[in-house]
């Protein structure tokens, strides 16, 4: 083994990831392999002792943080299916990488909610879209698609009902494009696959009782309708999916003990619009803009994680140029402009959801405009703004923020950029922070519906994969600006925003120290781009290619966006040249993710209670269903 | 004590209400007048209270770099040799680059020798499945696709009205640097030229074929030689944009001469407007 041995006296919760690996190495010999593909990196795991490895990596080596759990699926290369786990720290440092294969035909691989519950959800999308079986997972049902879909929608050879072709650009559009709607062409149900033993005149949906037996109740309707009096029953509620607090179309099935929530499971997949098939028939360029409309409040950030989990790829290769120093700084610059958008966002409609009806909610929405202007402005778009590119940028900063009358009634407004700037990141949003906070910290209504309601304890929020505000909100300072640096982060002075509580105030605080902190660093960033003024956002000054080759490889990209973790894995299965579009696409979004805990979150508050809770996890549906 | 939090809180509301008003006092109640010249100023980082735009009778103009549906470049009707012409030379890069594949080009034909022509035959774009991402105007080697600004598109029937063909997408090269003129400029910097860039290339060959053979150039090319001297030779962007074929120039004609006198008078009534704002 020409693997570094491990130190003795090394305490193994302290290790380097490859000391890790090399001690899993030593202690699973035979269950442990290293993955050597060209461009992968850290373990395969024989799938039967999966739980026995992963239980060790979690107690013995300490990476207590489950952040992604994903398939691929091999077909052509390997036949295979394989899961992929990305376990972290909380204490900070990179991913420790394991993976686990699988037949394709008979796909099993044991479940790891054992070990991590935040395993649940992220197991339950890849049976839902991958077909693998999770044995020994207390809940394994289809999470975004309905109980009775045909199929895994997320196999190479699986093909949607409007199919046109494997790989974009499809041919037909040049030099010989005729122009056409997909559905003329191809009418729908000539092109839906059904199993064979189903006879459509007889179709039953039962996907509803799924839903409730495992909720574990079989309510009784009988013993309900024959009490009389007071007593309080057990009933279940529908919130949802078409209801204003839950923020999108999304729904939770409640049991209620009068009204007293005893459980609570989140339905979702409502917007599900299978993203990630979309993103390995797109080329990586075409996947930008799709991920402005996961997180659709904060899409700067999403553009962020993606390109640079593409650009990680990019850099195996040989001709590739990091981007420069201003284009960092726009990039820091605009996510934290962003992330300023997200919080006041969630802290505005949390308010709302809790009874302070849209009075805060527009001051802040003030702000808001104020800080999409800008982004309109400068890359184009209000929201989906399509910013970043592969080593750069769509464009420098326009020197002026000006318009142009065009329409009818068209007023015009003209300012200088940097001055707009300064007067924002210096006067306008520390203001509405002030604001905010004597409008609301010290409100004893808001004191008296958040403190104490919905409480997640540190270890459960580590245990279930909670990110961002929630995670912290519990008292564990991670945030990955500080704990796996990325861009120009290292270099800025800022604090981790943590509260212990783990209530709904908590999590409040959290997201206001987060704005300052934010302001924080956009005051440092002001002096960067004045001194980098003239500078080119690309590195060799010309813009990138629009149809870059990646090489072979795999790769995690992660941001801490406003709602927290947002992570890409991609992988390339490129020849020598490079793919041109991605074999996988995968985003590990943060508002999925942060709805595991919901349930746990809720059990033994009120109703009412319930959509403050929802409200103060912070969810966007379009990146909750993908 | 219990209740104060509560009564700051309210203070402010009280506070922003009272401010929205203070606004209409200081701007001399001509806040909703229907000069442009407070709207800036209005909407800009200095104000408080309340800041709604009564859409549609009055509505914010958007900024330059703006994106909404494509449409295509076509020469201006008053251009001495392109008149009408299409910038776009159906490459179909733009079709490549669409994310959601909404265009479609028909690359041209030339009926009598059957080889392709630089023009494209027919052009669509289905403006329900665009996602006014931009990568078409982006990439697009030739300046020839660009965003447009006009986002009230709103109509009864998609069957009929959403699929946007040639005649519909095609809009002249005024209109573009109309609506973004700072854009256009830095694009005529890159190029070098304010003509589409084979004009340019057209004219460096015809320069560098006539050099040695002395006058007469063929006149096509020397037409198009000093279009672009003219052109570029605007004392805004004299000193920015790049040298033009010296070769290729000629004594003015009358021709040129007529144009040179427009465009002065033009040059002429926005250096008045602009001193007009400026009061």
């Amino acid at each position: 083994m020409d693997q570094p041995g491990l130190a003795p006296e090394k305490q193994l919760d302290a290790t380097t990831v490859e000391e890790a690996i090399a001690y899993l190495r030593n202690e699973y010999a035979d269950a442990v392999t290293l993955d050597d593909r060209e461009g992968y990196g850290g373990v395969i795991i024989e799938s039967k002792r999966l739980v026995e490895v992963a239980r060790a990596i979690r107690d013995g080596l300490g990476f207590d943080y489950l952040s992604s759990a994903t398939a691929v699926d091999y077909l052509g290369a390997g036949d295979h299916l394989e899961m992929v786990y990305h376990a972290y720290r909380t204490s900070g440092g990179g991913a420790l990488v394991f993976k686990a294969q699988t037949d394709r035909e008979r796909a099993e691989i044991p479940s790891l909610v054992s070990v991590w519950r935040g395993a649940d959800f992220q197991e339950r999308e890849a049976w839902d879209l991958m077909g693998i079986r999770f044995m020994g997972h207390p809940n394994l049902k289809r999470i975004l698609m309905w109980e009775g879909f045909h199929g895994h929608p997320l196999r190479k050879d699986w093909r949607e009902a409007y199919y046109e072709e494997d790989q974009k650009p499809f041919d037909n559009r040049w030099p010989g494009g005729q122009v056409y709607r997909v559905e003329e062409r191809n009418v729908f149900g000539k092109n839906v696959t059904y199993p064979p033993d189903i006879d459509l005149g007889r179709l039953m949906d039962n996907s509803e009782t799924a839903v409730y037996q495992s909720l574990g109740l079989g309510v009784d309707v009988e013993r309900i309708m024959d009490k009389d009096g007071f007593e309080t029953n057990e009933l279940v509620v529908n919130m949802g999916p078409h209801h204003p607090s839950t923020h999108g179309v999304f729904r939770m099935v409640l049991t209620v003990d009068g009204e007293t929530v005893t459980s609570l499971e989140p339905v979702m997949g409502y917007l599900h619009r299978n993203h990630e098939k979309i993103g390995e028939r797109n080329t990586y360029l075409h996947n930008i803009p799709f991920t402005d409309r996961l997180d659709y409040i904060s899409s700067m950030g999403n553009n962020h994680g993606y390109v640079l989990a593409v650009e990680q790829l990019m850099s195996l290769g040989r001709k590739y140029n990091p981007p420069t120093y201003r284009c960092e700084a726009l990039r820091v610059m605009m996510v934290e402009l962003s992330r300023i958008v997200n919080h006041l966002w969630a802290i505005g409609f949390w308010l709302n959801d809790i009874g302070a009806f849209f009075t805060p909610v527009l001051y802040f929405v003030q702000e808001r405009e104020r800080i999409l202007d800008f982004f309109e402005a400068v890359a184009g778009s209000r929201m989906m703004c399509n910013y970043m590119r592969f080593g750069g940028l769509f464009g420098d900063l326009p020197e002026r923020l000006k318009s142009v009358s065009n329409l009818t009634n068209d007023r015009v407004r003209d300012y200088n950029t940097m001055q707009f700037l300064t007067e924002m990141i210096n006067e306008r949003i520390p203001r509405t922070i002030d604001e905010l906070e004597r409008l609301l910290t010290q409100n004893e209504i808001l004191i008296e519906r958040s403190v104490g309601v919905g409480v997640l304890t540190r270890e459960d929020a580590i245990n279930y994969s909670a990110a961002g505000p929630l995670l912290r909100g519990s008292g564990v300072a991670y945030d990955i600006r500080r704990a796996d640096p990325y861009s120009i982060y290292p270099e800025l002075d800022f604090d981790v925003a943590v509260e212990d509580e783990g209530d709904m105030y908590a999590r409040y605080r959290v997201r206001v120290s987060e704005l300052r902190e934010s302001v924080r660093i956009l005051k440092q960033i002001l002096p960067r781009l004045e001194a980098t003024a003239g500078e080119s956002i690309w590195a060799d000054g010309k813009p990138g290619a629009y149809a870059p080759r990646v090489p072979h490889g795999e790769a995690y990209g992660r941001v801490e966006n406003g709602k927290g973790e947002l992570g890409y894995y991609v992988v390339s299965a490129g020849g020598r040249g490079g793919s041109a579009n991605p074999w996988r696409y995968h985003v590990r979004a943060p508002s999925f993710i942060n709805l595991t805990p919901m349930g746990i979150m809720s059990r033994g508050y009120k109703v009412a209670d319930i959509v403050g809770i929802l409200g103060s996890i912070d969810i966007v549906l379009g990146e909750t269903d993908r | 004590m219990y209740g104060t939090g509560l009564a700051k809180g309210l203070l402010l509301t009280l506070r922003h209400f009272v401010d929205s008003y203070v606004d209409d006092i200081r701007y001399g109640f001509r806040k909703y007048h229907h000069s442009t010249d407070n709207f800036a100023i209005r909407q800009g980082t200095k104000t408080k209270g309340v800041i709604t735009v009564q859409y549609p009778d009055e509505k914010v103009a958007v900024p330059e770099r703006f994106r909404f549906v494509p449409f295509l470049i076509v020469e201006d009707e008053d251009h001495p040799t392109r008149s009408g012409k299409d910038w776009c030379t159906s490459c179909g890069i733009c079709a490549k680059v669409c994310p959601p594949q909404c265009i479609w080009i028909v690359r041209g034909n030339d009926p009598n020798t059957g080889r392709p022509v630089p023009e494209p035959e027919a052009f669509f774009i289905d403006i329900d499945i665009c996602m006014n991402c931009g990568f078409c105007a982006e990439y697009c080697p030739f300046d020839a696709i660009k965003m447009d600004h006009d986002y009230e598109l709103a109509s009864y029937d998609r069957t009929t009205h959403h699929i946007h063909d040639k005649e519909r997408l095609s809009k002249p090269n005024s209109y573009w640097r109309s609506i973004a003129p700072t854009r256009a400029y830095e694009e005529m910097l890159v190029r070098g030229t304010w003509e589409h860039i084979d004009v340019a290339k057209e004219a460096r060959r015809g320069a560098a074929r006539s050099r040695p053979a002395a006058p007469p150039p063929a006149p096509q090319a020397e037409d198009a030689a000093t279009a672009v001297a003219s052109e570029v030779a605007s004392p805004a962007e004299a000193s920015a944009a790049p040298a033009p074929t010296a070769e290729g120039a000629t004594p003015w004609t009358e021709d040129d001469a007529k144009r040179e006198e427009r465009r002065r008078k033009a040059l002429e009534r926005k250096a008045r407007r602009a001193a007009k704002r400026g009061q």
